[in-house]
């Protein structure tokens, strides 16, 4: 009745945008599971030393499971994940992946569907065009991009929707203006986005101007934990204490220690790692804990948040 | 050895319904502890007690599948709004129709059997005499909408709940065996909104963490937990559109028939991830049990005396069990004599 992880084999690389390369992944044993629009997979990779688990976006058809295909971004403060995918992987190779889940699901009871993609956020969105177009439900896709980087799949993707696709290539000056695309919308209009933190926080500011609901904005921000103060955390019932390094996630330290804590996005947006804190002062970063929580500072997401004190105590 | 279907027998007017020794042995008797305490108990919905039990596969099939395919149909027929589905729902619908017959047909092959060729499905149900092509996805191609159609074919209810801004809303859903709710009542709602009634909801946080923990299911790992209310007769179709029919029934329990008229009802709840949909499937299997039946068996004897000799008023009064209460905790005393 259980499924856990799943082998997956590369069959294919394509560079799909200067920076972006797409990986195609076919399942060794067994057979894929469809899934739905805006799903993920948590991919992991065995760097010798240390094993990266970075979550990725599903941009295939959702329905075919023969293949699952998935598009990653060299990031150029690279903690070693995506720099790892593209320096060290290569076709015939094996990787684990975990079942998707998905924390981005279009909002099927929508009148219109308004997709916001930046760079390679694009990737849930490929997911959601055929089963909109199964639908035939009504929707547009903004797309802002620098094609000296990023800008996969936009000839495709101008062919496939015409009318309904608009495209921003900042290089060649081509800016969106939010005002434009969130105004005079009609009611039961919903709103997508997935890219960088700065495009979110313009269209929520200007959702809040212009006095759209919270609940008509969808967004997906997946923040690569960011760096911080190397600092301890300490095991409150056995007194185990882990040392955790600038560059890597307290979730990451954790793991690397052998003590397991349940996560699904490893983007401190699920939930799922929530962790008791005893002692010490959280930074938090996630987009999960409410703000009244985390002024209680009783409880951190490892995956993305961190210590303020040379050391945490944690009741897990 | 897992038991076959037998005759069809009724879960109304009559009441012919019964259970074999084998159906009591494996029931799933609800209560770990002498005090019944509130809690979520989710676990995950693995195997557990062995061949044969009702655990043994993600749904479980017994000796009283004709008995409630025939009693789901007279339901619907009388009242074909006891299955809904939204127009958003027809995925999952479809996401339903893959999980209920894939399994099938490989836990109990003997009764069920599903051919896939691409798109191209044959559904083959012994049990019922269905033999159907279709196209898999494409809903003109059934009887049916997809989730009635799979449903017609279940034991216990099921709901198809859509997840959308952290939330559960139930939008679909075929319910022919409720314990005194209502689909057509709750459709649309929140999880908390349909939650509204339970005592104590409003006070705690176990319905906020548990729809945190439910909104995170995955694909591929279902969770069940157990329920339990009481119902008098043998009867399955206990919602409030047929209140007049079984109400009063609460009335005619005596210390001469409590045995046979008082049943112990439980619910196994199991809730799984639909991967093309995203939504959770909510299917509730419903076993009945008379307390002369329990009683074949000490240990729930006892045990049922005290849990329900401690039972909170609140939950007496919400369970619909303040009529006849105190005549089931007299009837149990008399197997619990050192309590």
């Amino acid at each position: 009745m259980q499924v856990d992880q799943l082998k997956v084999k590369i069959t294919a690389i394509n560079e799909v945008a200067p920076t972006i390369r797409e990986f195609c992944l076919v399942p060794v044993d067994g057979e894929l599971l469809p899934f739905s629009p805006g799903s993920h997979v948590v991919v992991e990779m065995d760097g010798g030393e240390k094993t990266y688990k970075n979550a990725y976006s599903l941009l295939s058809d959702p329905r075919d499971v023969s293949a699952y295909r998935i598009a990653v971004r060299l990031q150029d403060a690279s903690r070693g994940g995506s720099k790892f995918m593209h320096e060290q992987v290569t076709v015939g190779d094996e990787l684990k992946i975990s079942t998707p889940a998905n924390l981005f699901a279009p909002h099927w009871p929508a009148k219109k569907h308004v997709l916001i993609a930046g760079g390679v956020g694009i990737t849930p969105f490929m997911a959601y065009l055929p089963e909109l177009e199964r639908r035939g439900a009504d929707f547009e896709l903004h797309y802002l991009y620098r094609s000296s980087q990023t800008g996969a799949y936009r000839e495709l993707l101008s062919k496939r929707l015409g009318g309904r696709y608009f495209d921003y290539d900042s290089l060649g000056g081509s800016r969106c203006d939010a005002v434009e695309v969130l105004s005079n919308r009609n009611l039961g209009t919903h709103f997508y986005v997935c890219g960088p933190e700065s495009l979110l926080s313009t269209v929520q500011q200007v959702a809040a101007d212009l006095g759209i609901p919270d609940s008509a904005i969808h967004y997906e921000t997946f923040a690569a934990p960011k760096p911080g103060e190397p600092f301890e955390a300490e095991i409150s019932e056995t007194g185990q204490v882990i040392p955790v390094g600038a560059e890597e996630s307290l979730l990451e330290a954790l793991e690397a220690a052998g003590v397991e804590v349940p996560n699904l996005c490893r983007g401190g947006v699920c939930g799922q790692c929530q962790c008791k804190v005893v002692s010490g002062d959280i930074e938090h970063r996630d987009n999960f804990l409410s703000a009244q929580d985390k002024a209680a500072g009783q409880s951190i997401m490892p995956c993305v948040s961190r210590s303020k004190s040379p050391r945490l105590v944690l009741d897990i | 050895m897992r038991l076959a279907p037998k005759a069809i027998q009724t879960f109304r007017d009559d009441f012919t319904y019964s259970n074999s020794p084998e159906a009591i042995q494996r029931f799933p008797f609800p209560f770990p502890e002498d005090e019944y305490r509130y809690s979520v108990n989710i676990e995950p919905h693995t195997p557990k007690e062995g061949p044969g039990s009702a655990y043994e596969h993600l749904f479980d099939i017994d000796e009283h599948y004709l008995s409630e395919m025939h009693e789901r149909a007279l339901v619907l027929k009388e009242m074909p709004e006891r299955c809904l589905s939204m127009p958003h729902m027809d995925l999952a619908g479809w996401d339903m129709v893959e999980r209920v017959m894939v399994s099938l047909t490989e836990d109990y092959p003997q009764h069920f059997t599903l051919t896939r060729n691409g798109d191209n499905w044959r559904w083959e149900n012994k049990l019922l005499n269905i033999d159907d092509s279709f196209t898999f996805g494409n809903t003109g191609t059934l009887p049916l909408e997809p989730m009635e159609y799979i449903g017609r074919q279940m034991q216990g209810d099921f709901t198809l709940l859509d997840q959308r801004e952290g939330d559960l809303y139930m939008d679909a859903g075929i319910i022919t065996c409720p314990a005194d709710w209502s689909l057509a009542f709750d459709a649309g709602m929140s999880f908390s909104e349909w939650h509204g009634p339970v005592p104590m909801a409003k006070d705690s946080t176990i319905f906020e963490r548990a729809l945190k923990y439910l909104t995170a299911i995955q694909v591929g790992k279902p969770v069940r937990r157990l329920n339990w209310t009481m119902t008098i007769n043998a009867r399955m179709d206990t919602s409030p559109e047929t209140y007049h029919r079984w109400g009063h029934e609460r009335t005619t329990v005596t210390p001469e028939n409590v045995g046979e008229k008082v049943y112990l009802r439980v619910e196994l709840q199991v809730l799984d991830r639909m991967p093309r949909s995203n939504a959770l499937l909510f299917s509730i299997r419903t076993y009945l049990m008379s307390l002369e039946d329990i009683v074949t068996n000490p240990v729930w004897a006892k045990r049922l005396h005290r849990v329900m000799k401690t039972l909170p008023q609140a939950l007496i009064d919400y369970k619909g069990l303040s009529r006849y209460h105190t005549t089931v905790v007299d009837y149990l005393a008399a197997f619990d004599k050192a309590n």
